[in-house]
């Protein structure tokens, strides 16, 4: 699996011989990016999986059979809100929260 | 929970793709299909992007970045040395472009690449202009779009000619199989990258991927957007197996959406007059029916 | 063994002899012999390899690119039309640090048509960050390819290599040649194998974005690092290529009468050939006259040319290209290279033999000529010789 360490390269002698990327792109926490928030109704969740299934950034992680957001990722474009069938997500503003 | 799709990710979380990207989708989709045993080519595109800076990648497979109109030159070179090297078996070697990288600027190589005969498996995510470089059209741009450089003015309107039909171009390269696949179906997608994987010789998937940037729709609409463009069949679902059609996902005549909805959906229609507009419809009626025709004179038994 | 060959069938039998291990080729003429002999070798069971007819020569070096980043030993040849074609992916290849070998016939540009003798299309590719070597025999071709895998796949170097010949003098021109054992080159090469390339058990991403306050300037210095490490290195494999296989070339400038010279020509190519005679002829009249026939242009010989500087008084420079806006580029770079020296020789350029107009003795000798007539060692001087005026 890979992890989010960073790669930093002192000096050109260090660099592979052309831009060859060995990282992953977890380092980069695009949570950051999000101005609305998904939040889960447990209560209302049918266990269906749409939301995870749907959502572009890989940002509904199942946790113990159920859906979560990885907030460190969610860009919160609300795709899992409006196809979840049973209107368990709401997007929230970031700011009122 | 019961999931539908393999639970397996190889694209990472942390990509760069913007809010609701549909072109991300397309990948998570594949990859899921396809497993860890890919090598890519990707040209210039918002993928040449998506996947973040050097060092970093959201893809966990090989992968390299081609010039925009070399992925099926880049394909074909991969393939032909893995088998020199006695190491094709179970790889799948992938092109992965999007639609002004595999309709306009590397249609020369695709072609080239699919008549050789190489086993390669070529997709395309379609958001139907430049998006990369700022919504320039392209040729799988649709009649009707507005873009940057077809814009809605006083003496000139949005794009004036039709999408090219590239699957049709593929298939008419008599190549094993080629076929349509939307976002919004992933257990169609995923079904049909499967059988890609599994037929031995040239590929060819062509994906709809909407746009949420490019489009001017709410991002949150991306998976509904992509339902109406097939439930409407602007978008069919289909495929071409060794020449026989086969729609995947029938849409009867009573269950069939007007374009109107999808039209007024999206700022990039915004503007559209009503005779615009019957024209549209008149051609995606006629483009159904030609589907239909294909599949009644050459389906499969 | 020995066979008549010619350059072109040399160049295929060389692909052969390093056990290129994919070929993606485009045919154009006069490079048509080289893609029709590898298909013979191929179809009569005698060379194994991954042949790609592809539909353009962009395409044929585009997938020489995967190729090679996958880990194969990659050849490829085409010649003017089709090497402006690769333009982009030349940058590409050397960016991407794949030693891709190929030769290029040397042909004009057109229009109008032209299918002779004419170095405009490589000159043009001088800053694409491969290294160029020009040949004069078929038996250099052939030998030069077995050194260029060599020197271009060292992990010092891993920069990609163009041997040029001119089209038809030297591509269509057939002498006997001696063909190694192949046991022999076997051993002299090695196989490729890369520290870095594509494989789905170590998945990396080639060729990623890097911003400007990263690293982009650093990988373009690694390859101005990687052109000089191939000085020693071009220098070193050819010392090795003649202790097993009895043949040398020169190195970067191949000297051939420059011991006390007053004068020395420098050229390119098959019209050094011209040259030695008419060098021979000078100094059997006791002319002090010399030919230095540049073999390598990319990395530039910049001491080679300081070193022959020093003894010389005159150097008459012979491009078969030109660089329309200023001089022909050997003329331009050598005059560069020899700036700083404190007593530097006076350097002259001539155009000759554009678009295959042939490059007689006489056209040598008027060059010797003009040469010999300056007296003015500060004028400078540049013409094209035989023009119809």
């Amino acid at each position: 699996m890979p992890d989010d360490h960073e790669i930093n390269y002192n000096s050109y002698k260090e660099l592979p011989p052309s831009p060859i990327a060995t990282g992953s792109s977890l380092v980069f926490k695009t949570g950051g990016w999000r101005t609305m928030r998904p939040i889960i109704d447990l209560e209302k969740c049918k266990k269906c999986g749409i939301c995870w299934k749907y959502c572009p950034d890989v940002s509904i992680i199942i946790v113990e059979d159920l859906p979560k957001v990885d907030l460190d990722y969610c860009k919160g474009c609300g795709i899992c809100a409006n196809e979840c069938p049973f209107d368990a997500i709401v997007m929230v503003e970031e700011e009122s929260i | 929970m019961k999931l539908t799709i393999p639970e397996q990710e190889l694209m990472e979380k942390g990509h760069m793709a913007c809010l609701g990207c549909g072109g991300s989708l397309a990948m998570r989709y594949l990859l899921k299909a396809l497993g860890k045993d890919t090598m890519m080519a990707i040209p210039a595109c918002c993928w040449a992007v998506i996947p973040g800076v050097f060092p970093y990648s959201c893809l966990e497979i090989p992968l390299q970045y081609v010039a925009f109109e070399a992925t099926g030159a880049a394909i074909s070179g991969m393939e032909a040395a893995l088998k020199a090297k006695g190491k094709k078996d179970g790889v799948t070697v992938v092109g992965w472009a999007g639609d002004g990288g595999t309709v306009d600027i590397g249609i020369q190589a695709l072609s080239g690449a699919v008549e050789r005969g190489h086993d390669v498996k070529y997709v395309c995510y379609d958001n139907e202009a430049y998006m990369n470089t700022g919504i320039q059209r392209s040729s799988a741009t649709p009649k009707g779009a507005w873009t940057t450089t077809t814009p809605v003015g006083n003496t000139r309107f949005w794009k004036q000619t039709n999408k090219k039909n590239i699957v049709e171009i593929m298939a008419a390269h008599d190549i094993p199989y080629a076929c349509t696949a939307s976002v919004a179906y992933p257990e169609d997608l995923i079904k049909k990258a499967k059988k890609m994987k599994d037929i031995k010789g040239p590929c060819y998937m062509h994906i709809y991927a909407p746009c949420p940037t490019g489009w001017k729709y709410p991002p949150e609409k991306t998976i509904e957007l992509s339902r109406l463009a097939t439930e409407s069949c602007i978008f069919p679902l289909y495929e071409v197996t060794y020449g026989k059609y086969k729609i995947n996902k029938d849409i009867k005549d009573e269950k069939k959406k007007p374009i109107i909805d999808y039209l007024r959906s999206q700022g990039r229609f915004r503007k559209l007059d009503e005779e615009t507009i019957r024209s549209l419809q008149k051609h995606v009626d006629d483009e159904w029916i030609k589907l239909k025709k294909k599949v009644e004179c050459f389906g499969e038994e | 063994m020995k066979k008549v060959l010619s350059g072109n069938s040399a160049a295929a039998y060389g692909s052969m002899l390093v056990r290129a291990e994919v070929i993606s080729a485009y045919p154009i003429t006069p490079q048509t012999k080289i893609v029709e002999k590898i298909a013979d070798l191929i179809a009569n069971g005698e060379f194994k390899t991954e042949f790609v007819k592809v539909e353009s020569e962009h395409s044929a070096m585009a997938a020489a690119v995967s190729a090679s980043l996958v880990g194969a030993r990659t050849f490829t040849a085409t010649s003017a039309q089709g090497l402006l074609l690769m333009h982009e992916i030349l940058h590409w290849a050397s960016a991407s640090r794949t030693p891709i070998v190929m030769v290029n016939i040397n042909r004009g540009l057109a229009p109008p048509w032209s299918v002779w003798a004419d170095q405009t299309d490589s000159i043009a590719q001088r800053d694409t960050g491969w290294m160029q070597f020009y040949c004069e025999s078929c038996q250099e071709v052939l030998d030069t390819m077995i050194q260029l895998y060599k020197v271009a796949e060292d992990k010092d170097v891993l920069l990609p290599a163009m041997l040029s010949e001119d089209a038809f003098l030297l591509s269509h021109t057939s002498e006997i040649v001696d063909i190694p054992d192949q046991e022999k080159v076997d051993d002299f090469l090695g196989t490729f194998d890369p520290e870095y390339k594509l494989d789905v058990n170590r998945p990396m991403s080639f060729g990623s974005l890097s911003m400007p306050h990263q690293y982009y300037y650093e990988f373009r210095y690694k390859i101005a690092e990687a052109m000089e490490n191939a000085k020693n290195k071009i220098i070193e494999v050819e010392r090795d290529f003649e202790k097993v296989f009895g043949r040398s070339y020169g190195g970067f400038l191949d000297l051939y009468r420059c011991d006390g010279a007053d004068i020395v020509l420098v050229a390119a190519g098959s019209m050094s050939s011209t040259i030695r005679i008419a060098v021979d002829e000078m100094r059997d009249k006791g002319h002090k006259v010399g030919l230095a026939r540049l073999r390598v242009f990319r990395p530039f010989p910049v001491e080679e040319f300081k070193k022959l500087a020093k003894d010389v008084k005159i150097i008459g420079v012979l491009d078969r290209s030109f660089c329309f806006g200023y001089e022909g580029a050997f003329f331009t770079e050598i005059k560069s290279a020899l700036y700083n020296m404190d007593d530097r020789p006076l350097v002259k350029g001539y155009v000759v033999g554009i678009g295959g107009r042939d490059v007689t003795l006489d056209v040598i000798f008027e060059i010797i000529d003009d040469c010999m007539k300056t007296t003015d060692t500060k004028e400078e001087s540049f013409k094209w010789i035989g023009l119809k005026g």
